[in-house]
């Protein structure tokens, strides 16, 4: 982002670069620029907020459950391997 | 819960019921990925079922350098990409809209249409079944390649190296995919719970 370098970042930069953020990768100068903001936006704070919910919330879903059908099928193909050898 | 490199050692010791504990692990997080690339429910299962036989008759040969994890699901995706239709070993481009609609904000650059907030709602326990339902339907609804990685980050936990080496991409793409993927499920869920919501 090339955009105005030595000004502000507006809300709608910011937004952009919140995953660089939360990933570690937004170092130095570009990372106090996007806190400085945060720290004068709630809008933003609160999109931050959004976004590590959003993480969250991801982390809960569950793969879904072995069906006996698999289980019985996977159990087969173990002994098969078994008897190759 | 064991340890994967324990399951690992009984495994190779012969025990079935190491085999049957790792499949409980991570089938279905391999059939939701395996689905991501192939045509059909059925292929995907065919892969998966393909990719538990490769792993077995690998485990001689397995050096542990990765982990057990992210071994699998390496082959894993190797198996689902020379099975699978869609686009194969292209560049990733991923799609190059905001993250966040243009429209939401002013000339300026500010929120014109803020965040609605929906954090409490989310915790609300009676809402999280029906979410955890919303959310996998979101994520099944991503573009492929965020699909991806939003499943093996987010869902499956992996680090960012891991899902790197497992999709064969670059820390930067798999960024730029990841923002794009977790962007679109946080509009989910705004649109989902926000306080101008249908509910």
């Amino acid at each position: 982002m090339k955009l105005a370098l030595r000004r502000d970042l507006v809300c709608q930069q910011v937004v952009e670069l919140v995953t660089d953020y939360l990933e570690g990768t937004l170092r130095g100068s570009a990372r106090r620029r996007l806190e400085r903001h945060l720290a004068g936006c709630p809008l933003c704070t609160e999109y931050l907020a959004q976004m590590r919910e959003t993480i969250r919330l991801a982390g809960r879903v569950t793969p879904e459950d072995l069906t006996p059908q698999m289980r019985d099928d996977l159990t087969d193909l173990y002994r098969r391997w078994r008897a190759e050898g | 819960m064991e340890p994967d490199a324990e399951l690992l050692r009984r495994l190779r010791a012969g025990d079935e019921q190491a085999f049957v504990v790792l499949v409980e692990r991570y089938n279905g997080s391999m059939l939701r990925l395996a689905a991501s690339f192939v045509p059909s429910r059925a292929v995907a299962e065919e892969v998966v079922q393909d990719t538990w036989l490769a792993v077995l008759r690998g485990l001689p040969a397995f050096e542990g350098r990765a982990s057990l994890r992210t071994w699998m699901f390496t082959i894993l995706v190797n198996r689902a990409r020379t099975t699978g239709t869609r686009e194969q070993r292209t560049i990733p481009v991923a799609d190059a809209g905001p993250v966040v609609d243009a429209s939401r904000f002013g000339p300026d650059g500010a929120w014109s249409a803020p965040p609605e907030h929906w954090i409490e709602e989310a915790e609300d326990r009676i809402e999280a079944e029906k979410l955890g339902g919303v959310l996998r339907v979101a994520i099944d609804g991503l573009p492929g390649r965020q699909r991806d990685v939003v499943l093996l980050r987010d869902v499956e936990g992996m680090s960012s190296a891991e899902v790197c080496d497992v999709l064969s991409i670059s820390e930067a793409n798999q960024r730029v995919l990841l923002h794009r993927g977790r962007g679109k499920l946080r509009q989910v869920l705004e649109t989902e719970l926000g306080s101008r919501g249908s509910r």
